[in-house]
């Protein structure tokens, strides 16, 4: 099982969460998220004051998948939330070593 | 901590009772006394006692009650809008206009100074503040004849005393003058707030602005708006004599209809002093201080701009043509100004920004304020278009050379904008620019103008003593406060934010 945690633009959220459906994604959970990447930040001008503001907001995107489609979930993210300029994001995989559904008690596969 | 509160609180309560009676003392309690001694006798001829002549009140009801004049229905309606649209502007707008500009964690600290200071002044001003701004004494203060509102409304009979207005013939219940103007007192305080917000202890608040309004506003709105009203103009022989009853930049013909020097100069004066004296806040300049809801800055902007229509047009002090002169000049120069700033934004920034809209609004009607009922239309634009551009520099270029921590740029917008108006009064009150002119003559109610040079020089005198006076009741005002019970909150607190460490409380829960 690998978890895919997904950086993206906050406004592909939508995008991403149809693609991952289509391919049968069971679930994912959202954050929403500040960070810096190679994409800067923007100056803001109030009056006289002129703020830099570095934290850019993205949306975090968690999904459990197994380990079967984990490819093709990293195409789908990378496809959807895909706009080609500077600050789409990254998606970070990791390995994912259990996996319990509360309510019934399955673990592994099976609860995913 | 509860210890060292609780001894600030008695502090603060000794230094207020001590202010109230050093001025009310005397006169009021003789005042007190002498109200009751006439009690019993007076069935007839109560009112106002033989010094009153209060706020340029008339007769009021005493002698010639037969041919006293009666107030209009219309302008007593007119008016008492205007003074309920005159405290909308100070809560909630200007709580608003300032409270989306700091961040988050001083929202209520800010909601707070503005709502007590606000309540405060209006108490103060009922006791002790319009008997000193608007009853006859010297130039610079008025007396203690209408101290605890004392003769303007007689229980027996059910009468009221009158205020003159600026037509003859025609008054006020002296009442609603008083509501009026407890107005224009208030929100002059409450417009400090801004040059030190996230910073000043509450109490430290209340104690200054008490100090200051006795000795600065009631001082100011004496010597520029107290007269002794048209009615007291008998003859050509006597009127030198009645004007002499005046307040002393009344005396010297300056011009202001609704309060640049008395509200906007005055407060920013003491803003700006503030300011320097109570020093920057923690972090200034290293971290970022934005505005916590520009979306609250407009509302409340927004607001300030409908209520100004009672402040303003509410000057003329009665539903005629010079309120209708004032309301659309109020219209207008604020609509001149917001495009004023917004283009000057968009040229040396790149863009117009809310904000940026929302204050050019302010500086519009904070410099159309002197002028509204005095300066023609095409006078009023340009005095709206020339403040915005002022403003937008006194809040950039100006506030760089001042250095001061000025929180929500008091200054540089009520300071600046009110004397560009001031000024631009002076030029576009002539008839040869389509203003109005003004009486010359109040026996006759003559109109004419004054040459130019002449008026600005005058409106330039009328600025000069109100930053002079303001400036230093204020820097007195603030050393004793710091001296007593400290200007500043803690440096743990004021990171912490003052919505907590000084109220309990948090202005947002996610």
């Amino acid at each position: 099982m690998k978890m895919v945690t997904a950086i993206v633009k906050p406004f592909k959220l939508d995008e991403v969460r149809e693609a991952l459906s289509t391919i049968g994604v069971q679930g994912v959970t959202v954050t929403e998220v500040k960070g810096f990447g190679r994409q800067k930040g923007h100056t803001e001008l109030y009056r006289g004051a002129e703020y830099v503001v570095d934290f850019l907001p993205k949306v975090k995107i968690e999904a459990a998948v197994d380990d079967a489609i984990v490819e093709r979930v990293i195409e789908a993210i990378e496809a959807a939330a895909r706009t080609g300029k500077i600050g789409d994001g990254k998606v970070f995989v990791s390995s994912l070593e259990q996996v319990v559904r509360i309510r019934t008690g399955e673990t592994g596969k099976e609860a995913l | 901590m509860n210890l060292v509160s609780t001894t600030m609180n008695k502090l603060l309560f000794a230094i207020f009772l001590g202010a109230l009676a050093l001025f009310a003392g005397g006169d009021a309690l003789a005042q007190a006394a002498s109200a009751t001694d006439a009690a019993p006798a007076a069935t007839t001829a109560t009112a106002a006692p033989p010094t009153a002549a209060p706020g340029a009140a008339v007769a009021a009801v005493a002698a010639a009650a037969a041919s006293a004049p009666v107030p209009n229905k219309g302008d007593v309606a007119w008016m008492l809008v205007c003074t309920a649209l005159v405290i909308m502007m100070s809560i909630p707008a200007l709580a608003l206009f300032y409270g989306g500009l700091v961040r988050s964690k001083n929202m209520l600290s800010v909601l707070m100074q503005v709502f007590v200071t606000f309540s405060m002044i209006v108490v103060l001003w009922c006791l002790y503040g319009y008997s000193l701004a608007f009853t006859e004494g010297n130039k610079f203060f008025g007396g203690f004849s209408r101290a605890f509102m004392d003769g303007m409304f007689n229980a027996k009979d059910g009468s009221f005393s009158m205020a003159a207005t600026f037509s003859k013939g025609v008054v006020l219940p002296e009442l609603l003058y008083l509501a009026f103007q407890a107005t224009f007192a208030a929100i002059t305080c409450c417009l400090i707030v801004g040059a030190f917000a996230e910073r000043m202890k509450f109490s430290a608040v209340l104690v200054f602005m008490a100090l200051w309004f006795t000795f600065a506003y009631c001082p100011i709105a004496h010597m520029v708006w107290y007269w002794p009203g048209p009615d007291e103009f008998k003859s050509a022989a006597t009127a030198a004599e009645t004007a002499a009853r005046g307040g002393m930049i009344w005396q010297w013909g300056a011009l202001d209809f609704a309060g640049g020097t008395v509200v906007h100069i005055n407060a920013a004066v003491a803003g700006l002093v503030g300011a320097y004296l109570v020093g920057k806040r923690v972090g200034y300049g290293r971290e970022a201080f934005t505005p916590h809801s520009l979306t609250l800055t407009m509302v409340g902007a927004a607001l300030l701009w409908v209520g100004w229509f009672g402040f303003n047009a509410g000057s003329a002090l009665e539903a005629g043509n010079s309120a209708v002169l004032a309301f659309i000049n109020t219209f207008s120069a604020t609509a001149a100004a917001v495009l004023a700033w917004c283009l000057g934004e968009s040229l040396l920034k790149g863009k117009a920004s809310m904000l940026g809209a929302a204050s050019g609004a302010v500086a519009g009607l904070v410099a159309i304020t002197p002028a509204c009922g005095n300066v023609g239309l095409l006078g009023a634009l340009v005095v709206g278009f020339v403040a915005g551009l002022a403003c937008l520099w006194g809040v950039t270029g100006l506030k760089r050379l001042l250095g001061a921590d000025d929180s929500l740029d008091v200054f540089g917008v009520h300071g600046v904008g009110g004397i560009t108006g001031a000024l631009l009064t002076g030029v576009f009150n002539t008839q040869l620019l389509g203003g109005p002119g003004q009486v010359t003559d109040w026996v006759t109610g003559a109109v004419g103008s004054a040459a130019i040079i002449d008026q600005v020089w005058i409106q330039l005198k009328a600025v000069l003593v109100t930053i002079v006076w303001s400036g230093v009741v204020a820097f007195v005002a603030y050393k004793l406060v710091d001296m007593t019970i400290g200007l500043r909150v803690s440096e743990e607190d004021e990171r912490e934010g003052l919505d907590i460490t000084s109220h309990g409380e948090t202005a947002y829960h996610n």
